[in-house]
């Protein structure tokens, strides 16, 4: 059952680093992280790591294995023949602090610059209805864990450090749109997604969908919806001329 | 002088889960320049794994509901030794604290009249836990999160800095709590990223750490779950109580082996799910005991009506509180009618069509699917008992989560007494939320009254902390802490777990004094940035303690009540009910368990249960006198 896998990581910090072999056992129904923390255990005890929950929950164990960014705790080994190298490399979209573990602040930054769920006025705690059918829109953005693969994988930001300023990327658009589509906000969020967070920089590749270890289908639920809402609200005449009847000063 | 980094608050709240994100919200929102610190990153606490619900009598799903019957729940879910006070107040708040999570932007599952929807769990007479599909723990997380950051976005408006009266440390370990005579002066810890130490001069800390369960081998625990606030706590002078209470949840994986002890939610059994042995039999009916007898159903029929009219059914055995079901299933494993892995079997597949499973388990059916490799919607799941929250914790005053420390507060897991010697599924996540609020507001009172007076940091114990922070790093040739952390979590599994003998847990205290002379020999390699082994070496201290309390309450403890069983004392015993087992340190570090009595139940509260019942659970003395 067990055997010898080889694996191949990367180790280093901010300064640089390289990739390192290691042979290390790997023993029936394990993931890639089951073989990172053997590895802690028994050769390497001072390899940085993050992780948490180990159940695919928590969104700690970004990487990269073998290209692909994943969770390490869902990589199953299985998915590899027993005489493959395993590559395992940090996220590369943000700078490595030191060996698996990279700076993830950028997430935070563009988390801070969304403005907050604005409950509706007339509204007391407990009096809020809403149908199911009306939250689920908002609920499948709210399934994820914040593992930021969807940001590493984007190639607005991946090669393009420049664009990290005005593109909040997928993550954060979707929690735009999750707060656009909330049937009890009262913000508007549609200019902010377009002139705050970068929407347009987003050529809908999918790629992020792709990697979303939760499946949402961001692509297609939260940025195609929310680039046809500010399209929408852009040209459409009636709306331009509703805005500017109600902003009018009193 | 000790090098590093200081800073001044009101409020230290250690631990970003539910109970830490709420107190600092309160604290925060009392006007108190407030730090939350985070062992990991902001938002990936272990409250995200919470799954089932946060229970909370707002009567949606059912108007009969009130917070007596969630305070006579859970009571009995705790075989009657919890602080009713808690118990009272906890379920008396339960529901505003829900609601309140709406303002803050949570998007609940909905009634078809669009309220909260509310659904079974065990041990809770009506449905009663507000959820999101089985990802209950993440919204909650999620939405509190969320709401720090609006604070921090208010603060911006006003002042130009996000971080101006709340602050997140994330990635930032406590080692050691500071004092300036009896009261608490302030934290000491390290950044995981640097190793670099930080100070934070503080009057008020509350502590939200969480639990214990890495001490134990098979658990649903992720790795910070280390009982640090547990031994901060005692190692500043505070007790912890009800330490033998170890809740061991029914239903844990149990294949391919790396995934032994993850949850597989009750929301399973909550939504239709049964439990059968290899013989295909519904065993729970054989194990519903006599204090509950008269709320569980005796035939398969009857139970299966209860899901669709609950009001002139009884429950399911399945649905017994936690306690009941582990050792049930333990008990069948034992006599050989287990699964090939060595559990039982839960299945869903052939109680409620496919979608409707992926619609109400989504993440229960990604889990299995990804992991083992098995179609919950097709096939059973092997499940068995997995180490999952420990009831004791630090004393605190019930209404203002207060330690006996003055300055030292505790709330949620960390904390002791809510949950009696068993806390009913659904009752962490809205403990979390009401004794969040009250820690935040205990802290913020106990700052205000203090005027002036603010204690003060001694440098002398600030070059203590740092020293014994370095400590693993002096010795050379010592033993490597992953190895120690492996034999203390099979010990605690093997002498200290669900069912408990005298000479077992002798022998486990035994052990664990030979882990205290091991550790004090550890060699950590490598150098302080980043270095998960450094880490494990502190966590292994705080591990070590709190296992020496759980043995030695144990081993005192002679009757079996909730998530104590002791195989040589099988039954409940109204003298024992009476007392808590109160652990301290002495002048030399040595963990003591004293006997304390309980305060009695306000006259109302015990009005609220029939007499037939409480002759179960106290003493003649105690019962009224009508």
């Amino acid at each position: 059952m067990s055997y010898k896998g080889k694996f191949r990581v990367w180790r280093g910090d901010s300064e640089g680093g390289e990739l390192k072999d290691y042979e290390v056992e790997v023993n029936e129904g394990e993931v890639v992280l089951d073989v990172i923390h053997r590895l802690q255990a028994t050769q390497t005890p001072d390899m940085a790591v993050r992780w948490n929950c180990k159940a695919g929950k928590c969104g700690s164990c970004s990487a990269e294995i073998n290209g692909m960014p994943k969770l390490m705790c869902m990589c199953r080994m299985n998915t590899f023949a027993e005489d493959e190298v395993v590559t395992v490399t940090p996220m590369r979209t943000f700078p490595v602090i030191r060996d698996l573990v990279t700076d993830v602040s950028f997430n935070y930054q563009k988390a801070r610059e969304v403005p907050a769920f604005k409950p509706p006025a007339d509204l007391k705690p407990g009096e809020y209805r809403m149908q199911q059918v009306d939250v689920e829109r908002s609920q499948e953005f709210r399934k994820c864990i914040e593992c930021f693969l969807c940001q590493d994988t984007c190639h607005v930001i991946r090669d393009h450090e420049e664009n990290k300023e005005s593109f909040s990327g997928p993550r954060f658009l979707m929690r735009v749109a999750e707060l656009d589509m909330h049937p009890l906000d009262a913000a508007d969020r549609q200019h902010a997604a377009q002139e705050q967070h970068g929407l347009g920089f987003c050529n809908i590749t999918k790629c992020c969908t792709e990697v979303c270890p939760e499946h949402i289908k961001i692509t297609d639920n939260a940025l195609i919806p929310m680039k046809e809402r500010v399209v929408d609200r852009k040209y459409d005449p009636l709306v331009w001329l509703g805005n500017k009847i109600r902003r009018r000063p009193a | 002088m000790t090098e590093l980094e200081r800073h001044s608050y009101d409020v230290v709240v250690i631990g970003a889960g539910g109970a830490g994100l709420r107190a600092a919200i309160e604290a925060r929102e009392q006007g108190k320049k407030t730090a939350i610190i985070c062992k990991s990153l902001f938002g990936k606490a272990h409250t995200v794994m919470a799954e089932g619900g946060c229970a909370a009598a707002m009567g949606n799903a059912n108007s009969n509901d009130n917070w007596q019957v969630h305070y006579r729940d859970t009571m009995r879910g705790g075989k009657f030794l919890n602080n009713w006070r808690m118990a009272e107040l906890h379920a008396q708040e339960a529901p505003d604290r829900v609601w309140e999570l709406e303002t803050y932007g949570a998007l609940f599952d909905r009634t078809p009249d669009g309220r909260i929807s509310q659904r079974n769990f065990g041990g809770h007479t009506y449905p009663r836990l507000a959820h999101v599909g089985d990802r209950t723990g993440l919204e909650l997380i999620r939405t509190l999160q969320q709401k720090i950051v609006s604070l921090q976005q208010e603060d911006f408006e006003a002042t130009g800095d996000y971080e101006a009266n709340l602050k997140v440390y994330a990635e930032c370990t406590i080692t050691e709590l500071m004092k300036d005579g009896d009261a608490i002066s302030g934290a000491f810890g390290y950044w995981r990223e640097s190793g670099r130490f930080i100070l934070f001069d503080a009057p008020a800390v509350v502590l939200a750490t969480g639990g214990v369960g890495k001490s134990f081998k098979v658990t649903s625990n992720s790795w910070e779950y280390t009982g640090d606030g547990h031994a901060l706590a005692m190692r500043a002078g505070a007790t912890l109580i009800n330490m033998e209470f170890i809740q061991f949840h029914p239903t844990g994986m149990v294949w391919p082996p790396s995934v032994k002890g993850i949850l597989v939610t009750e929301s399973v059994r909550g939504d239709g799910g049964v439990l059968k042995n290899s013989e295909g039999k519904r065993f729970m009916f054989e194990y519903v005991p006599d204090v509950f007898r008269a709320q569980y159903a005796e035939s398969e029929d009857e139970a299966d009506r209860w899901y669709k009219d609950p009001d002139n059914n009884r429950r399911p055995p399945e649905l017994l509180p936690r306690d009941e079901v582990a050792r049930a299933i333990n008990s069948e494993v034992k006599a050989g009618r287990g699964t090939p892995h060595g559990g039982v079997f839960l299945d869903v597949s052939s109680r409620l069509p496919a979608e409707e499973i992926t619609r109400r388990l989504p993440s229960m059916h990604h889990q299995f699917k990804e992991l083992a490799d098995v179609d919950i919607t097709a096939e059973p799941m092997e499940v068995g008992p997995t180490c999952h929250y420990v009831m004791g914790g630090v004393e605190v005053d019930p209404d203002t989560a207060s330690s006996v420390v003055p300055g030292l507060f505790a709330a949620g897991e960390v904390a002791g007494g809510m949950h009696g010697s068993n806390r009913l599924g659904g009752n962490s996540l809205s403990d979390l939320l009401v004794f969040g609020r009250r820690a935040g507001m205990g802290a913020a009172m106990y700052v205000d009254g203090l005027g002036a007076a603010r204690p003060k940091i001694d440098e002398a114990d600030v070059d203590a902390a740092a020293a014994d922070a370095l400590a693993p790093f002096e010795l050379e040739g010592g033993e490597n802490p992953y190895t120690i952390h492996q034999e203390l979590q099979q010990s605690m599994n093997d002498l200290v777990g669900i069912i408990r003998k005298e000479e077992e847990m002798e022998q486990a205290l035994g052990r664990l004094s030979e882990f205290r002379s091991r550790i004090a020999k550890m060699t950590v390699e490598g150098h302080r940035q980043f270095n998960p082994g450094w880490h494990l070496a502190l966590d292994l201290r705080n591990m070590l303690t709190v296992s020496e309390c759980v043995a030695g309450a144990a081993l005192m403890r002679q009757e079996s009540r909730g998530g104590h069983t002791r195989d040589d004392f099988p039954g409940m015993n109204p003298e024992w009910r009476k007392k808590l087992l109160v652990c301290g340190l002495d002048a030399d570090g040595v963990v003591n368990v004293t006997e304390k009595q309980q305060i009695s139940m306000r006259e109302d509260l015990l009005e609220l249960f029939e007499l037939d019942e409480l002759k179960k659970y106290l003493t003649d003395e105690e019962l009224p006198a009508k």
